[in-house]
Order: C-alpha cells, then sequence, then structure tokens
C-alpha cells in the first residue's frame, strides 16, 4: 500500500495523462480505464440496439420481411448476449472505476495494472464474438441463455468462438471484481468505516462478490460444453450418461446472481442521485445496506424459477416458488426507501432525476411481473411468451440502462468539467421515457395473449401490438443518438461546472475540483471525512 | 494510510475463491446426480437391482404400468414395446421384451435411457435387468428382442396407481464406445 504512495509521490504525482493514443492502450488511471469502459459499452449498446432493430423490424408485421429465421436467431441470441456482458456490466465496471476511488479517497484502484488488463480483454472477447456473424454456419442462434444440446449437438461451427469470448469475457469480470473489492477494502481512507461508504460503493462490494462467486461458474458451463462438442465427454448429453436439464441449473446458478449483479450497482445510483435533489438524507442507509445483502443472498438459491417447467417435484416448484417471492421484501424495502427519501425533499427534475424517478417507477413495474411469473402455476402459461420479454426488458432497459444513463447526467460535470446541456438531456429523458414505455408495455398484453419469444413470425392477432412495439423501438433506439451528440457536446463545450455541481450533492467526490484531477486523494490528507456519504 | 489486512492476502483469497466456484461448477455435476438418484427426482432409475431377500407379492394391489419408447432426432431404428402396458403385483417379478431393428445400411450403436414418470414413482421400480443397461450394436437389418426385468417395490405410495416407464433410443455410433451407460448413474 504505502509503496503505491510513495510511487505516486514520486513518480507521477504532477503528471498528467500521457500523450497520444498510447496513454489509453497503457493506462493504469483508473479515471482512463472508466472513460474506456464507458465508451466501450455505448459502442455495444449501439451494436445490440441495432440488432435489437433488426428483431423489431422484423416483427412489425407478421409473415418473414427482411431476415431469414435462422438470421433471426442469431439477432436474438447476439443482442441478448451483447446487451448484458457487452453494453450493462462494463458500464458498471466503468462506473464504478470512476466513482469508487473518488467515493472512499483512494488514489486509485488498488491493481492498476491488472484493471488495464481487464479492460483490455473485452475488444478482443466482443470481436471475436461478434465475427461468428460472418462465419459459415453463422453466429450462435441458441438464445443468450445457450441452452444445452441447442448449444451443443445442434450448434452451429461458431460456438467454439462463442465459448472462447465468454470465457474471455468471465476473465475480465472476474479480474476486474477483484480490483474493486481490494481497493474497497484495503484502501479507504483512514477513518472511514464500511458503514460510512455511500450506497454506490457498497452495491459495487457485493455485486463484486457475485461476480467472484459465479462468473467461475459461468465458465464451468461453457467448458463443460466445449468438452461436449470437442472431447467426446456428455455432460449435457443423455445418449452418453448426461443430462440436459443439468446445464440449465448450472446455467441459472450462474445466469439468477447475474441478474442481481446488473441490478445492484443500480440501486447505488439512484440511492446517490434521490437524495441529491430531494436535498435529503437517504432515508434508512443502514436497512438499504443489509437489504442489498439480503437480496445478493437470496440470488443463490431461487435459481430454479428460470425453469418451473422441466419437471421439478411440486416440493420443489414451491420451495423456488416461495424463495422468489421473498426477494420482493428487501426490493420493497428499497423502493420505499427511495420513495422516503423524496417524501417531503426539495425536490428538483434535473435529467439525472428525471431518470432516477423514472427507474423507481418503471423497475417497480418490472418487478411486480417478476412477482407473477415467480407464481409457478401462473408461470407455466406465461413462460417463453413475450410477458417474459416485457418483464426482464422492464428491469434492464428502465432498470439498469436508465440509471447508468442517470450516473453519466449525473457524474459528468464532474468528469468533463462542463455542464451538459439540460434541455437536450430532458428531451433524451422524455424521448427515452416514451420510447422504452411503447415498445415494452404493449408486450405484456401479447404475452399473455400467448405469443412466444424468440420467433420470427406471429398469429396475426398480434399485429397491431407487434407495430406499437416496434415503432416504440425505433424511437427509444435513435433517441440515444442524441444522448451520444449530448456527451460530446459536453466533453468539448458547456458551462462550466463548480465542484460540488449540484447543490445538493455530498460525498468525497465533489470535494474535488471539476474536472476531476487525472489524480486526486494521492494523500490521505486531502480526504475530508466529513464529506463522506451524502 | 494504515490498513488492517494487507492487500495480497485480500487478492490472494479472492483468487481462491473464483478458483474455487470454477470447481463449484463441475462439483455440481455428481452432486445433481446423487441428487437425483436420492430423490428419484427427474426420473432416473436406479442401477441394477439385485434382490437381497426374497419379496413376497402383494396381491391385493394391482399397478398398471405403460411402455413408451421415443427415438432421439435422427434415429433410424424401429423400436418399440413388446406389450403397451401391463397389470403387476408389487414384489412380483416381471418379464417383458422391446423390439428393435436397425434399418439403416450401416452398423450402428444404440444407447435406450430410461425415465419414469412420476417422478415419485421412479425409486420404487427396481430393474433386475435392463437392455438400458448396456449398449446394443447391431448390423444392418438386423433385429433384437431384448429384455427387461422388473419389480415394483411392494413400498409403492397406495396413490400410484399408474407409473409410465419411456425409453428414449439415441444413436451413438459416432461417440466414443467407452462410455459408461446411462443407468449406472
Amino acid at each position: 500500500m504505502s509503496a503505491i504512495i510513495e510511487e505516486h509521490h514520486h513518480d507521477d504525482h504532477h503528471h498528467g495523462p500521457a500523450k497520444g493514443l498510447m496513454r489509453w492502450v497503457f493506462t493504469t488511471n483508473h479515471k482512463d480505464i472508466g472513460t474506456l469502459y464507458l465508451w466501450f459499452s455505448f459502442a455495444m449498446f449501439l451494436l445490440g440496439g441495432t440488432f435489437a432493430l433488426v428483431i423489431r423490424a422484423e416483427l412489425f408485421q407478421p409473415g418473414l420481411q427482411l431476415v431469414e429465421p435462422a438470421f433471426f436467431n442469431q439477432m436474438t441470441t447476439m443482442h441478448g448476449l451483447i446487451m448484458v456482458f457487452g453494453a450493462v456490466m462494463p458500464a458498471f465496471v466503468g462506473l464504478a472505476n470512476w466513482l469508487v476511488p473518488m467515493m472512499i479517497g483512494a488514489p486509485d484502484m488498488a491493481l492498476p495494472r491488472m484493471n488495464n488488463y481487464s479492460f483490455w480483454i473485452l475488444p478482443f472477447a466482443f470481436t471475436m464474438l461478434a465475427s461468428t456473424l460472418f462465419m459459415e454456419g453463422g453466429g450462435p442462434n441458441f438464445g443468450w441463455t445457450f441452452y444445452a444440446p441447442l448449444s451443443t449437438d445442434f450448434a452451429p461451427p461458431s460456438v467454439t468462438y462463442f465459448i472462447f469470448a465468454v470465457h474471455l469475457m468471465g476473465i475480465s469480470s472476474i479480474m476486474g471484481s477483484i480490483n474493486v473489492v481490494v481497493t474497497i477494502l484495503n484502501l479507504r481512507a483512514p477513518g472511514m468505516t464500511l458503514m460510512q461508504m455511500p450506497l454506490f460503493v457498497w452495491t459495487w462490494l457485493i455485486t463484486a462478490y457475485l461476480l467472484i462467486a459465479v462468473m467461475p461458474v459461468l465458465a464451468g458451463v461453457v467448458t463443460m460444453m466445449l468438452m461436449d462438442i470437442h472431447f467426446g465427454t456428455a455432460f449435457f448429453n443423455a445418449g452418453g450418461g448426461g443430462d440436459p436439464v443439468l446445464f440449465q441449473h448450472v446455467f441459472w446458478f450462474f445466469g439468477h446472481p447475474e441478474v442481481y449483479i446488473m441490478i445492484l450497482p443500480a440501486f447505488g445510483v439512484v440511492s446517490a442521485i434521490i437524495p441529491t435533489f430531494a436535498r435529503k438524507r437517504l432515508f434508512g442507509y443502514a436497512s438499504m445496506v443489509y437489504a442489498t445483502s439480503s437480496i445478493a443472498f437470496l440470488s443463490f438459491i431461487v435459481w430454479a424459477h428460470h425453469m418451473f417447467t422441466v419437471g421439478m417435484p411440486l416440493a420443489g416448484e414451491l420451495y423456488f416458488m416461495y424463495a422468489t417471492m421473498l426477494i420482493a421484501v428487501p426490493t420493497g424495502v428499497k423502493v420505499f426507501n427511495w420513495v422516503a427519501t423524496m417524501w417531503q425533499g426539495s425536490m428538483t427534475f434535473e435529467t439525472p432525476m428525471l431518470f432516477a424517478i423514472a427507474f423507481v417507477i418503471l423497475f417497480t413495474i418490472g418487478g411486480l411481473s417478476g412477482l407473477m411469473l415467480s407464481i409457478a402455476p401462473a408461470d407455466f402459461q406465461y413462460q417463453d411468451t413475450y410477458f417474459v420479454v416485457a418483464h426482464f426488458h422492464y428491469v434492464l432497459v428502465p432498470g439498469s440502462i436508465f440509471s447508468i444513463m442517470a450516473a453519466v447526467y449525473y457524474w459528468l460535470p464532474k468528469w468533463t468539467g462542463n455542464m451538459y446541456d439540460e434541455t437536450l438531456g430532458k428531451t433524451h429523458f422524455w424521448l427515452s421515457f416514451v420510447g422504452v414505455n411503447v415498445t415494452f408495455f404493449p408486450q405484456h398484453f401479447i404475452g399473455l395473449a400467448g405469443m412466444p419469444r424468440r420467433i420470427p413470425d406471429y398469429a396475426l392477432q398480434f399485429a397491431d401490438y407487434n407495430m406499437v412495439s416496434s415503432v416504440g423501438a425505433f424511437l427509444f433506439g435513435f433517441s440515444q443518438l442524441l444522448f451520444l451528440f449530448i456527451v460530446i457536446k459536453c466533453i468539448k463545450t458547456g458551462k462550466k461546472a463548480t465542484a460540488q455541481v449540484w447543490e445538493g450533492a455530498h460525498g468525497l467526490e465533489w470535494t474535488i475540483p471539476s474536472p476531476a484531477p487525472y489524480h486526486t486523494f494521492s494523500h490521505p490528507d486531502e480526504v475530508d471525512l466529513k464529506e463522506a456519504h451524502g | 494510510m494504515t490498513e488492517t489486512v494487507p492487500k495480497p492476502r485480500t487478492v490472494l483469497k479472492l483468487v481462491l475463491v473464483a478458483f474455487g466456484m470454477f470447481g463449484f461448477g463441475f462439483a455440481l455435476v455428481p452432486l445433481y446426480t446423487v441428487f437425483c438418484e436420492i430423490t428419484g427426482l427427474n426420473g432416473k432409475t436406479g442401477e441394477q437391482y439385485t434382490q437381497s431377500t426374497v419379496e413376497t407379492i402383494d396381491k391385493d394391489r394391482l399397478i398398471t404400468i405403460q411402455f413408451l419408447t421415443n427415438n432421439n432426432v435422427d434415429m433410424p431404428w424401429d423400436f418399440r414395446p413388446q406389450v403397451r402396458s401391463m397389470k403387476v403385483h408389487p414384489g412380483e417379478l416381471n418379464t417383458t421384451n422391446f423390439y428393435v431393428r436397425n434399418p439403416a445400411r450401416t452398423t450402428m450403436t444404440a444407447q435406450a435411457v430410461p425415465s419414469v414418470t412420476p417422478f415419485m414413482a421412479a425409486t420404487y421400480l427396481h430393474k433386475t435387468e435392463c437392455f438400458c443397461f448396456e449398449q446394443q450394436q447391431l448390423a444392418s437389418g438386423e433385429s433384437l428382442d431384448m429384455p427387461l426385468r422388473f419389480i415394483i417395490d411392494r413400498d409403492v405410495p397406495a396413490e400410484i396407481e399408474t407409473l409410465t416407464l419411456s425409453y428414449t433410443l439415441f444413436d451413438i455410433t459416432e461417440q466414443p464406445q467407452d462410455q459408461p451407460a446411462i443407468a449406472a448413474e
């Protein structure tokens, strides 16, 4: 530890970033790496979004118009994989890189060189994944959940590239998470206790533990696939003594905590933004920490609710049903706390606050449809319909993605030193808000009416809602170009931001100048603990 | 700056957790098999049954057992049970045959995989002899009557009046032949 401080002191304490492109390749600075992660994730967001628009364009009308069913399947698969592993997860890692050291008064991440590696693995992983679309037999077409034997016996040859790409993403995530945990546990400013940390840091600490626990399981399951495909084992092949249902158990043992990996940091972001714009302290800080931990714990013991229809005994159905419903309790505590924070606050509605409030409302809708899905007998009806699609898009798009956008608007002045254009920001919010709801709300109805997911064609009675949904998707998709424009404009010009940026903002990151200097908190004396956690 | 825990120790612990969880992923495979075996979940039937004591036959109960046969994708063999269903007494040793024929031009190897419905009945179905314990190799045009000898346990719960034993036939010609038979799992 002290070695790092001294090194900073002697070598580059007064240095700015290196010049030229190689700055980004060799950088070990947490702010640079955070920026890289965020830009990378935005690029993946646009790529995955393009795939989504191919899907919605095909579904605009019943019948086959634009793409072959085989390509449609590749689009649904790649959309899911890119959005989960390429857009949402790296965006949160980027936020963690930028914010965690600044929030806990640390000079940098604990393992800066490894930080560089964990980022630079990703472009290779996703280039490899995306390149499968141009290979003979096409890219992965088995859905982002890649159920065996569809992804083993019946997979296109490019599945090996997919497996290797997943391995790389996993290694990147695990290294990133180890970095976050070590930073939080070892590099907090002297005197800062765990219960003084901002909730964003808390949620990321718990998320990082989840990642370290389940990403290796994902690596294990794709390794088993690899062995089944190339080395003649039969983990998932019933003819050779294996069991395809085993795949689903192992996959969802990873998959369910993964769902919370994508939402817990969002809780942290919203818990930072709402108090600022309500000009009140967060209501129930300690209960937020305990609720987050409970959600993380419960995420390990509910995985089979994704597979109610595989043929479980009644006791299993009941157990997984009740355990799943239990998650609504800590989640409800959080929603209650956010609402209570806003209660009687002096609220203003700048863009980050708009996104945060939309998060609370729309995430709750997604949570409630999740509660409907948790009812095992009802799930027999809902499973594999558009109702499921509507559910998880409600928690992921106006959930995770809105929180990331809220975070970008909230901390952008700190990162760039300029205020973003508030009018454009609000325009972006309203376009996104309307777009998201027009896209996904009708999917509840067509799902309940029985439209299956992952199909390129559908029965005529679903035509109207699908058309509405497609219009909404294009509105949402193209609105994101406005987001890109706003961010670039903010980097280039804009009203100069003050150190505190927002009137009601509290926390260590608001004690340093805007833009944040290349090196911050190089010496513990710079940390004013009175400003810790807002 | 003071620190309570040295950084390398934290890193080491976390790396160990990551490796441990990778191993745990693989450990789920045998755990799952054992779990299914104990609970009879998934309709998995047990290994070859060797009668330890002479069972008395429960003449008061009659249980219907139905036989289903399925071919896995691309499996061309004719595969059917000799009888579609039997009425048997618990404790009684029964025998039936399944017919297979290989209509393909080449010699093929097959493996039948059993499954019992309802799942809770799986642990009460004892097979003293079953073609699913081994692989079948048939030359082109060759046919075979494969025996199944089974006992339904006397302790089978009263609510089970009918149970279905289904076999799916897999083409394993291309697979390495040293694989253990399914039912040995």
